[in-house]
């Protein structure tokens, strides 16, 4: 069994981890134009505001686009193949990578309405990931 | 910024072997590549006071301009390492230009390469890539996408918005691989049709094996003064007529659109700066890592509508005798890709079609020609407008 990488959290983003072990998704919010965003940052690309603050989100989008991936990056990904990496539009308006699952690869389709789940990946990780609703 | 047009000149230019070069070193690449840009501009390397590299990213180089300086045996006035990924090979034409335009010195060699194919394995390269930074270390890689499936995104987004196809896509390996025979220092050999790429293994759905970059050997230089100074020189001196830059985003997950890159805003400034218009570019040498790429390239740097990259690369547009001659060197889908150095090889085409010493692939009567590169995926651009 070859490892694969997992998140090493940090200052900024431990909230984040936190949230998704505990089967919750947040993301940052500015206060001031009251706009989410991703990946988390220190200062708001809407509007430049330094106010900002964890919130959990729906949880619901759809994709935006996809890949089937056949040849895995490095061993540990090996025995997933195919799996479906993808860019998912949340509700809340930003867009994160993520693996959707619950759907076969040949049936994805731009458009799919998916809705978070978490992972385990160890004792300190979940890992978001989307599943396709019917 | 428009104090640069006219005023500096690219006078030199040199490759490494490339392709599979086990017996050389990243060091021994670049310095290869140097020395032949320093012998075709008739110049030795007393006569460089400023070197801009790149880091590598097989070997761990602490300042990579002081490694590549000492290596070569030169203390020059103003060196800098610069990294904008794929697009610094453009980006480093016009750091010297702004270097010497400044007064720091008056000669610059820009040099970049490194041996990705030997230095370990193809299998190696491909997982330090992906691991690497071009993905988010923590929101992307732990899901395990490959580089190849960043701009996969891209091109199925690009399919779903614009009715763009697979054998659109495969148009432009085929295009550059014609384009790589007929180029003496190319990694591959072999020609290629529509239907061998689209046989070709799948790697990320839309892209298979021969819609993605080679992994290869190579380093490439160039040689960049005053055009004043460049005249007395033993080339014909290859003008810098304009040059611009645009960023979008920096990771896949978080582009607001997977579509629109940054070569709306970098082909904008530089032909504002060149004066001159689409209608004049003899050639253009396009940052090709994917063959994606080009498409998006093509639409954003305003050879065609939005949407209609596609439909632009068939019908033999973008091969030598069409109405726009693409990456004629073959580039990095069939040429060469050796990290940061290969879109210096797209610089170093430019200058040789405008030379009018390109052999085989020679565009005729090439004068403006136009150099592009991308870094990140899809998200940092830097065009060049280059004229003899």
């Amino acid at each position: 069994m070859f490892p694969r990488p997992l998140p090493s959290p940090n200052a900024l983003t431990a909230p984040y981890w936190e949230a998704a072990l505990n089967g919750e998704l947040e993301l940052p919010r500015c206060e001031t134009c009251a706009a989410f965003h991703f990946y988390p940052r220190t200062t708001c690309p809407h509007c430049g505001s330094q106010n900002l603050a964890w919130h959990a989100v729906s949880g619901r989008g759809e994709v935006y686009s996809f890949t089937v991936v056949h040849r895995a990056p490095s061993k540990g990904f090996e025995a997933l193949v195919p799996y479906v990496v993808a860019v998912v539009a949340l509700e809340e308006g930003p867009h994160l990578m993520t693996r959707l699952i619950g759907v076969a690869p040949e049936a994805v389709r731009i458009g799919l309405k998916v809705k978070v789940e978490f992972k385990k990946q160890d004792e300190q990780t979940r890992l978001p990931v989307f599943r396709a609703l019917a | 910024m428009n104090s640069l047009s006219e005023k500096i000149a690219i006078a030199g230019i040199g490759e490494s072997k490339v392709g599979k070069v086990p017996e050389k070193s990243a060091l021994q690449l670049q310095s290869d590549a140097a020395h032949a840009a320093l012998a075709d501009a008739g110049l030795t390397l007393a006569d460089i006071d400023g070197l801009i590299t790149t880091p590598v990213r097989v070997e761990a180089w602490n300042m990579p301009c002081g490694v590549v300086a000492s290596f070569l045996g030169i203390q020059p006035a103003y060196l800098s390492t610069l990294d904008l990924a794929g697009a610094s090979g453009c980006a480093m034409i016009h750091h010297a230009a702004m270097a010497i335009a400044s007064g720091q010195c008056h000669t610059v060699l820009c040099v970049a390469g490194q041996n990705s194919l030997t230095h370990k394995s193809r299998a190696s390269a491909v997982q330090t890539m992906a691991e690497s930074g071009a993905a988010h270390a923590q929101f992307e890689v732990p899901y395990g996408p490959l580089v190849a499936s960043n701009y996969a995104l891209i091109a199925q987004r690009h399919m779903h918005e614009y009715g763009t196809t697979p054998e659109q896509m495969a148009e432009v390996a085929v295009t550059t691989r014609k384009h790589a025979l007929l180029n003496p220092n190319a990694h591959m050999v072999k020609p290629i049709t529509v239907d061998d790429v689209l046989n070709s293994p799948m790697i990320t759905s839309p892209l298979k094996r021969l819609d993605c970059a080679l992994v290869s050997d190579g380093a490439a230089a160039a040689i960049v003064t005053s055009a004043e100074r460049a005249r007395d020189l033993r080339q014909k001196p290859v003008r810098l007529l304009g040059q611009g830059y645009g960023l979008s985003h920096s990771y896949v997950g978080e582009a607001p659109r997977l579509t629109h890159s940054g070569a709306i805003e970098s082909g904008k400034k530089a032909f504002a700066m060149a004066g001159v218009t689409h209608a004049d570019i003899d050639v253009a040498e396009l940052y090709d890592c994917f063959t994606i790429t080009v498409i998006i390239e093509l639409e954003d740097l305003g050879f065609c509508k939005k949407g209609e990259g596609g439909a632009f690369v068939q019908g033999g547009r973008i091969a030598l005798s069409g109405q726009l001659p693409v990456t004629t060197h073959g580039g990095l889908l069939s040429a060469c890709h050796p990290g940061l150095g290969g879109g210096l090889f797209h610089v170093l085409e430019a200058v040789r079609q405008l030379r009018g010493q390109a052999g085989a692939r020679q565009v005729p009567n090439a004068r403006i020609a136009l150099a592009h590169g991308n870094g990140g995926t899809i998200a940092i651009h830097c065009t060049l407008i280059l004229a003899k």
